[in-house]
Parts: C-alpha cells; sequence; structure tokens
C-alpha cells in the first residue's frame, strides 16, 4: 500500500499541539458534527479513525466525493451537522453539486488535503490540485487556508463557524507541506 | 386493457395519505409528479444537483432515524448517482426507501432512451449493493404492496416500477431553493430549525 512519507503519529498529551488531526476531530465535536463522510485519503488517515472510532458520529465513506455535499444537504434538512473530507483531486468531482448549497443555502464544511503543492512527486496531481483554491470560490466557497499544525483547531472552528451559524459553503485546505508528501516508496 | 402503469398515477397512491413521511424528490418529472401529489413542506424537490436524491435522502435517513424517508426518482437521475446506491448499501439505514419512476427515457430533454431501454438492471445494482429488498415493479396490483413496503417495510428498499413514457401537464414546485429548505426545516424540527 501507498503511503506518504511523513504520517502523523498518534501523539501523547506532551506534543497535543502536533496532533492536528486530533485537533480537528475536537473542533468538529466542538461544532456539533454528527455525520462525516469522505473518500479517503492517506492525509486524512488519522482524523478518518478517530471519526469511526467516534461512537457520536456516523462514519460514511463515499463512492465520489459529490456524494457527500448531498449527505450534508439530507443531514442539514433533518436537523443535523455534517462535515466533508476529500483530497483536492475530489474537488473537480464537486463542482455542479456545489450549486446545490449556492442555491439552497446549507451549511457545507469541506476539509481538503492539499495535493499537487511544492514537492509533489506525481505530476498528474498538479492541475487540479493547483485549481483547487479557484475551482472552489468559482463555486461559491469560501476558502480557508491551514499551514500549521498549531492552528489546526482554530482554523477549522472559525470555518465551521461561519458554514454553520451563517449557513454558508465553506472549505479549509489542508496544506501539503503539514500533511507530507507522497514517496511513493512500499512503506507499512 | 392496458396494464401499463402511468408516473402520475404511482405516485398519487404512493402519497395519499402520507402520515409524517419525508419526501425527497429528484429532478425534473418526478419533482413534477410529487407536486402533482400535493405540494408538501416536507417534500423537498430537487430543481439541479442532478444525481443526489439519493444521498440528500440517506443524510435525512441517518438524521432522522425515527421517520420514513423516501426518495422518488427517475431512471436517468437514478443513473446520475448510481454509486450512492453502494455509498447506501454500506449504512443500510431501515428507514429508507427509493423509488425510481422508470420510463427508460430521459422525459426533460426529448425523451432520448436511457440506460435502461438498453437493459441496465438498475435493481439488480440496488441488490448487488446490500439493498434488503430490490424489486421491479409492472402491474397495478402491486402498488399496493409497494406502498406497505415504503411506509413500513425494513429497509433500505429499492422499487423500480416500469412506466409509461409519457409526459403528463407540469405541476411546479415552488422554484427558490432556499425556501424550500427553510419551509422543511421548520415543518420538522420547529423552533429548533432557527
Amino acid at each position: 500500500m501507498l503511503k506518504r512519507a511523513i504520517i502523523p503519529k498518534p501523539t501523547t498529551a506532551l506534543d497535543a499541539s502536533l496532533d492536528w488531526p486530533g485537533a480537528i476531530h475536537r473542533a468538529l465535536k466542538a461544532h456539533r458534527v454528527r455525520q462525516v463522510s469522505y473518500v479517503p485519503d492517506a492525509g486524512h488517515k488519522r482524523l478518518i479513525e478517530l471519526c469511526r472510532a467516534d461512537k457520536n458520529m456516523a462514519a460514511v465513506p463515499l463512492t465520489t466525493e459529490e456524494e457527500g455535499i448531498g449527505l450534508a444537504a439530507g443531514a442539514w434538512l433533518g436537523g443535523e451537522r455534517a462535515a466533508l473530507l476529500m483530497q483536492s483531486s475530489g474537488v473537480g468531482n464537486c463542482v455542479n453539486t456545489l450549486t446545490l448549497a449556492a442555491n439552497c443555502r446549507f451549511p457545507l464544511l469541506m476539509l481538503i488535503t492539499m495535493r499537487g503543492e511544492k514537492g509533489e512527486l506525481n505530476p498528474w496531481q498538479i492541475p487540479m490540485g493547483q485549481a483547487t483554491p479557484e475551482t472552489l470560490k468559482l463555486g461559491g466557497v469560501r476558502v480557508f487556508r491551514l499551514a500549521r499544525e498549531a492552528d489546526a483547531f482554530s482554523r477549522v472552528s472559525e470555518a465551521a463557524g461561519v458554514a454553520f451559524d451563517r449557513c454558508a459553503a465553506v472549505a479549509v485546505t489542508i496544506s501539503q507541506r503539514l500533511i507530507g508528501i507522497k514517496s511513493f516508496k512500499e512503506q507499512r | 386493457m392496458s396494464a401499463a402503469l402511468h408516473r402520475r398515477d404511482v405516485v398519487k397512491a404512493l402519497l395519499r395519505d402520507r402520515g409524517d413521511i419525508l419526501v425527497v424528490a429528484g429532478l425534473g418529472s418526478s419533482a413534477w409528479d410529487c407536486t402533482a401529489a400535493g405540494d408538501h413542506p416536507l417534500t423537498f424537490p430537487l430543481w439541479g444537483a442532478m444525481g443526489s436524491a439519493c444521498m440528500i435522502g440517506l443524510g435525512l435517513a441517518l438524521a432522522q432515524p425515527r421517520r420514513r424517508v423516501l426518495i422518488v426518482t427517475g431512471d436517468g437521475e437514478m443513473l446520475m448517482g448510481l454509486g450512492s446506491l453502494a455509498t447506501i448499501g454500506v449504512q443500510r439505514p431501515r428507514n429508507l426507501a427509493v423509488v425510481v419512476l422508470d420510463n427508460e427515457r430521459y422525459g426533460e430533454t426529448g425523451m432520448q432512451k436511457t440506460h435502461t431501454a438498453y437493459g441496465v438492471d438498475l435493481a439488480a445494482a440496488a441488490r448487488a449493493c446490500g439493498f434488503v429488498k430490490a424489486r421491479v415493479i409492472r402491474k397495478s396490483t402491486e402498488i399496493a404492496p409497494m406502498r406497505l413496503d415504503v411506509y413500513r417495510g425494513r429497509g433500505p428498499l429499492f422499487l423500480q416500477v416500469k412506466v409509461e413514457p409519457d409526459s403528463p401537464p407540469l405541476v411546479l414546485p415552488p422554484r427558490d431553493g432556499t425556501h424550500l429548505s427553510r419551509r422543511f426545516r421548520e415543518a420538522l424540527l420547529g423552533p429548533r430549525a432557527r
């Protein structure tokens, strides 16, 4: 199985500030997010594990990212809050479905791990990665950037606040530097 | 005597005395059919985002496990969101039913044939994805048992109704998506919607 060279390790209490997936999970809890859908990405590996282990969250694996926008809309209609985890390549799959959030003013919170940034070793990831922020903005999505581990809780909390309090579509793009560069070497 | 089913009759029979069921209507003819059966705050009709009807139904079913959730959509809309059958198959919500009005046509764009006209079997796909029951319905005598399934049966259920490729008069729901989502939430959640 291919994994990134730098995988965030489960942390002890002492270096909790470095456990950015844990901090994002806490931010989602603080904002009462109950449905978390995802197309897996190595960068989201630990956050997916945390959400799957959380008895107060429904973890919903998707076949393609735009399914998560429909799920978030249905959750909101039913009185629950949702978040959608994906890799930047998935943003391209979402374009038409984003109109659901724009037309119906559903809250939409997307957490997007970036590919195609500095150090990317797969050239096929670069076009979509480069186009990701603009694609989101054209789709009416407000974009927040998470580049430092220490900011994970506050940045995701801020984005969730905008999404749920103002019924807006919001994305947090998580820097490839933070996640690590996929090495294309076999790892276990 | 023609035994062929007509979409308007099927949807009217399904939504008569609808109790507290929550309905998501796929865009196009399915939404007009649901509106013709009676515009209702607890019906969420789509005007776009084709392929999303089943996923909206899933989010709703997970959020409201004590309520029945019915998705009414067409074969074209279902084909665009085929992956959502697999996603529903993982969650297996007991309170969810999908009714596909299958006229084997793209009714809003000139009646071009869909994949089902060429033999693609949606019910078999749903069964393979883990739906508890997935059936093709062709006769009027099957409508009453189908209705019972939708309101009482253990889900997820997939009911593919073969209907005539007719074009009944347009009966349009409100168009404003914000209005549609607000009225749905207020009817379902009351003060909690605000």
